[in-house]
């Protein structure tokens, strides 16, 4: 089948790649691209282990084509500590333990990020409910709530130093 | 897993998407949000050779004032109908239930279009059109047709659509200050589909029933309209008696596959007391 040649921004910085289209955009990123930070846990659209960040939107990168991200502006994991220095979501992540194995935590860490941009102060319903689309197998969710509340705490009092 | 092969094509134009789909007849499928037909591809359950996203088509996205109606053009995602200050305005049942919809990530990709013309009996809008008394704008070679929602769906992924047409718009009149409305969705946890649910939208004359609709989600091949769950409100002061009567109504014509939800009987008594409540909620509703 022919490929396509496809470009779009990833963590900033601009990348062109050869696809074909039935290429899901979650093996492209991780197969082609080598970012292997987005996880593929159930491939049927239920886990959200592959959040990706898509033109601002929180999207499962399982769900959607390759060649359907051309010209966007993407942003994974990877993308999330550009300087080295750990978001205040992945801070969230270690400082409260809400991560045992590891394997949904790029996956929530792309989405509290989202999260946080949409709704700054969310309460720990809003919070239950916007990640509702990721899924946990180990830690029972309580100390995930607890991180992004930490994240979100973090991003308020870094923006009253910022003022 | 990866769908089968097919060459993509992403149209920037209605007509050239309704084109395509002339030309490629039934080797042709539509791509809207693809949270439902991307899957089925995966699990080989479809196989298109061409696929014609319609994603680039800013037309069809949207949701737009019409006066006493309100147009949706099918593209619009599930969150844009949440974030529409218009939908709540005039017509909440439908971001009310959109709420209830999968989860954040499927939301900003599903759309509405897509949600109504994939004839699963377990999608929430099926019910929710039906209710709300909504017509479906779909255009095809031949042109432009269109079709009430009741009556749309003949059988599980079967609807009144032709394989060579597009849903456009989706046209809902406005609710008046004497509507009631109310959906109702038993679900297992968030994200999941209904194990029964029922929609509810009615019009008081003082206290008397002057209009309503009641239909039902994922208790039978298709979301099923409750007639004569209707018929016993319609004209009557609706009291609990008669509340009860429309839920043995409506869990009369309920005809649930049995899976991991629940039995025939128990899927039967969910789809009643959703029944009870939403009668209920959109009374009171109703009077304001
Ligand atoms: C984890 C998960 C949970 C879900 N939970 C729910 C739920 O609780 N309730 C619910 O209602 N849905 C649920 N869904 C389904 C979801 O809402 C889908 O997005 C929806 O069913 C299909 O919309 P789509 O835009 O993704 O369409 P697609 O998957 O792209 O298309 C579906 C079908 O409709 C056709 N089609 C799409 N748009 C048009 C158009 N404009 N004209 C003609 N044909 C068209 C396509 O050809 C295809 O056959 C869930 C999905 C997932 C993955
Ligand atoms: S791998 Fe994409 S949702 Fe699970
Ligand atoms: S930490 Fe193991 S799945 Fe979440």
């Amino acid at each position: 089948m022919k490929k396509t040649h496809i470009t779009f921004t990833l963590n900033g910085q601009p990348v062109e790649v050869l696809v074909e289209p039935r290429e899901l955009l979650v093996h492209v990123l991780r197969e082609q691209l080598g970012q292997t930070g987005s996880h593929i846990g159930c491939e049927t659209s239920h886990c959200g282990a592959c959040t990706v960040d898509l033109d601002g939107r929180s999207l499962k990168a399982c769900t959607l084509l390759a060649v359907q991200a051309d010209g966007s502006d993407l942003l994974t994991v990877e993308g999330l500590a550009p300087g080295g220095e750990l978001h205040a979501v992945q801070e969230g992540f270690v400082q409260e333990h809400g991560l045992q194995c590891g394997y949904c935590t790029p996956g929530m860490l792309i989405r509290a990020y989202r999260l946080l941009q949409e709704n700054p102060n969310p309460t720990e319903a809003e919070i239950r409910e916007g990640m509702s689309g990721n899924l946990c197998r180990c830690t029972g969710y309580q100390n995930i709530i607890k991180a992004v509340q930490y994240a979100a705490k973090k991003l308020a009092e870094g923006e009253v130093e910022a003022a | 897993m990866i769908p089968g092969k097919f060459e993509y094509h992403a149209p920037e134009t209605l007509a050239d998407a309704v084109a395509l789909l002339g030309q490629y007849g039934e080797d042709g499928k539509v791509l809207a949000g693809g949270h439902s037909l991307l899957p089925m591809m995966k699990l080989r359950f479809a196989e298109p050779a061409h696929l014609i996203d319609l994603n680039r088509i800013k037309d069809l996205r949207g949701v737009r004032d019409g006066g006493n109606k309100v147009l949706i053009g099918a593209m619009t995602v599930e969150n844009d109908l949440i974030a529409a200050d218009l939908l709540w305005a005039k017509c909440p049942l439908v971001p009310e239930a959109a709420k209830q919809i999968a989860d954040p990530q499927v939301r900003n990709r599903g759309t509405i279009g897509g949600d109504v013309c994939h004839g699963d009996p377990g999608n929430d809008h099926p019910a929710i059109m039906i209710a709300v008394d909504a017509t479906f704008v779909v255009v095809g070679p031949e042109g432009e047709r269109k079709l009430p929602a009741n009556g749309f769906y003949l059988g599980t992924y079967w609807t009144q659509l032709e394989e060579s047409e597009v849903l456009t718009e989706i046209q809902i009149p406005a609710f008046n200050d004497n509507t009631g409305w109310a959906y109702h969705k038993l679900k297992r946890k968030t994200g999941d589909w209904a194990t029964a649910a029922s929609a509810v939208v009615l019009e008081l004359d003082g206290d008397v029933c002057s209009r309503v609709n009641i239909a039902l989600t994922n208790v039978g091949p298709t979301a099923l309209k409750a007639e004569e769950a209707e018929a016993v409100l319609a004209g009557q002061v609706v009291d609990e008696n008669l509340i009860e009567q429309a839920a043995q109504k409506a869990m009369a014509i309920c005809d649930p596959a049995e899976d991991l939800r629940g039995d025939v009987e128990y899927k039967t008594h969910m789809a009643g007391e959703m029944t009870r409540r939403a009668i209920r909620q959109a009374v009171q509703r109703a009077r304001g």
